[in-house]
């Protein structure tokens, strides 16, 4: 055993080692994983096969409601990180971490970079069981990179917000129950009706909150479309979130392991 | 290095307290290198505080804390960098299988890969683990999880080792194997500072033990001057059922123990002789119960 290994391999950083230790837990976490899996699968079949028809009987309610799927997916992957965080804050080994020479923080960051791995798979599915029941995509390859970025810049920004009601939860259990006031946001969005068909006194609520901009966009790149400066919306909604849980959470992970 | 530290760990007026309540006042203490040091005292006596505070996870309010030579409270890094902790809560990663749990923690602590995978096979092996190295952490029984535990505290062999309460919970045979495997750990050059509310622990395997009693080290010593310090031997007189019939302080000498029993047959007792040495639990309960005095006339004045 060399120095030349010690050397070569004090560059790994903690970040990367503690996203490969939540992947892992993702692959083991059996429950989380199926319902990572089984539910766009069955919200996208449902969406389609069930209330498609009576909502759009030309039968392209899918192209409309995908992109509403993609990030209710992506809401419920990322909530998970919330329970993990809480979960290690409370069985003890983040302290454990503090009290090694290891940047502990960077626990947060493997829990987040997992979701965004993880939640990318299952928006991929989405896509591909989307285009099975009769997706037409439109939009130019440009197009597509840019609804990808939208769409992985949100999946970051919500799980960066999960994560930090993780620290601030107090138990994990809290912490799932927090989690699951914001999975029902992309119901009250322009994501599975359109505005127009809506009570009048939920629209403005459904105008102005962050998913009906950034499904806008997403739905318009996709299908070739002009977002107009929804996407000015959807970008600013997306770096507030991310701000605002950056901070939020560097507050309380700096409360939790206070000296 | 020729250098040789005269403490390993240094403790001086060390207080904390939590809004209101003062867990420590004052706690002073050393511990020499390569010592067995125990911290005995009951639940909420202030063990895990002291660790807490010595492992750079809490800040005292006042006092000095040295471990290593370096302070505790200014160079962070310097005494993460010699010590290991093995908290109260197994905090070990439940998902993760024994052998993954020790190339993260090798890694995290700078080996390379294949580095820290042969560092994990060889403490697999001398946890006697391999047949669970695969296996989730969830699988494993008690006895298991604190040897894992341990292991990943030795991953790179620590100057300094906390262990907070290692074997509360586990059966005597689990206990038996982790004192050997401390016992070995000082022997090759660790300090090893533990916290226990168990006599028989701190007995067996603490080269020094401190008394630590609402948040003050009550006595501390070697097991035999610990014992020593309270009243000899005595020779009691039991009857049939086992009761204490009656006593007689003794030297322990010949002499001593036939002056006893003329006492006994002069009184016209009868029963079986038993020759008491005094155990830990006496010492442990003679110090709390005069501190607890002390502590009632302070509250009164």
């Amino acid at each position: 055993m060399s120095t030349h290994h010690l050397a070569r391999v004090r560059h790994t950083a903690p970040e990367w080692l503690f996203t490969i230790r939540s992947l892992r837990h993702s692959l083991r976490d059996g429950e989380s994983l199926l319902l990572a899996i089984v539910l766009p699968v069955m919200l996208m079949l449902l969406m389609t096969a069930v209330f498609g028809g009576a909502l759009d009987p030309t039968g392209s309610y899918v192209d409309f409601v995908a992109p509403a799927i993609i990030l209710t997916c992506a809401g419920f992957g990322a909530s998970t990180t919330s329970v993990y965080v809480a979960n290690d804050l409370k069985s003890g080994i983040v302290d454990r971490f503090r009290s090694m020479p290891v940047r502990a923080s960077a626990v947060l960051t493997g829990h987040v970079l997992a979701s965004v791995l993880r939640n990318l798979l299952a928006t991929s599915i989405v896509l591909v069981v989307a285009v099975l029941v009769g997706f037409r995509a439109g939009g130019t390859l440009l197009d597509w990179l840019g609804a990808a970025a939208l769409i992985t810049g949100y999946i970051l920004a919500i799980t960066y917000l999960f994560a930090a009601i993780g620290l601030a939860a107090s138990s994990p259990e809290s912490a799932n129950g927090y989690g699951f006031i914001l999975l029902f946001l992309p119901y009250l969005s322009s994501g599975f009706v359109p505005l127009e068909s809506l009570v009048s006194w939920l629209r403005p609520l459904a105008t102005y909150q962050p998913m009906t901009p950034i499904i806008d966009t997403i739905r318009a790149l996709m299908l070739g479309g002009d977002p107009g400066n929804q996407w000015i919306w959807a970008v600013g909604w997306c770096l507030a979130i991310l701000l605002f849980s950056v901070i939020l959470g560097s507050w309380f992970f700096r409360r939790r392991t206070r000296r | 290095m020729g250098w040789v530290m005269e403490y390993a760990i240094e403790v001086r007026g060390l207080r904390k307290s939590f809004g209101t309540q003062q867990v420590l006042h004052a706690v002073d203490f050393h511990v020499k290198p390569t010592q067995i040091f125990a911290l005995l005292g009951s639940n909420g006596a202030g063990k895990t505080t002291i660790i807490k505070i010595l492992s750079t996870l809490l800040a005292a309010d006042g006092g000095t804390a040295r471990v290593a030579g370096a302070e505790v409270g200014r160079e962070p890094e310097r005494v993460r960098r010699a010590i290991s902790l093995t908290g109260q809560s197994s905090a070990v990663d439940e998902a993760l299988t024994g052998e993954e749990n020790l190339v993260m923690f090798g890694r995290l602590r700078g080996l390379g890969k294949l580095a820290a995978q042969r560092r994990a096979a060889e403490l697999l092996e001398e946890f006697e683990l391999q047949d669970a190295a695969r296996k989730p952490l969830r699988s494993y029984s008690g006895g298991m999880r604190r040897r894992l535990d341990l292991a990943l505290s030795l991953v790179l062999r620590p100057e300094l080792l906390f262990l907070d309460e290692p074997t509360t919970g586990l059966d005597p045979h689990s206990r038996r194997r982790l004192w050997k495997i401390i016992e070995q750990l000082s022997r090759d050059g660790t300090t090893v500072l533990l916290t226990t509310q168990y006599l028989d622990e701190a007995d067996h395997l603490a080269d020094h033990i401190a008394v630590l009693h609402e948040g003050r080290i009550a006595a501390h010593g070697s097991a035999a001057q610990l014992k020593s310090a309270l009243t000899g031997q005595s020779v009691q007189l039991h009857d049939d059922a086992g009761g204490l019939r009656a006593q007689h302080a003794t030297d322990g000498s010949l002499r001593g123990l036939r002056d006893a029993l003329d006492g006994f047959l002069g009184q016209g007792l009868e029963g079986t002789v038993a020759l008491y040495s005094p155990t830990l639990d006496d010492v442990y309960f003679e110090i709390t119960s005069r501190s607890n005095t002390v502590t009632g006339q302070g509250e009164q004045r």
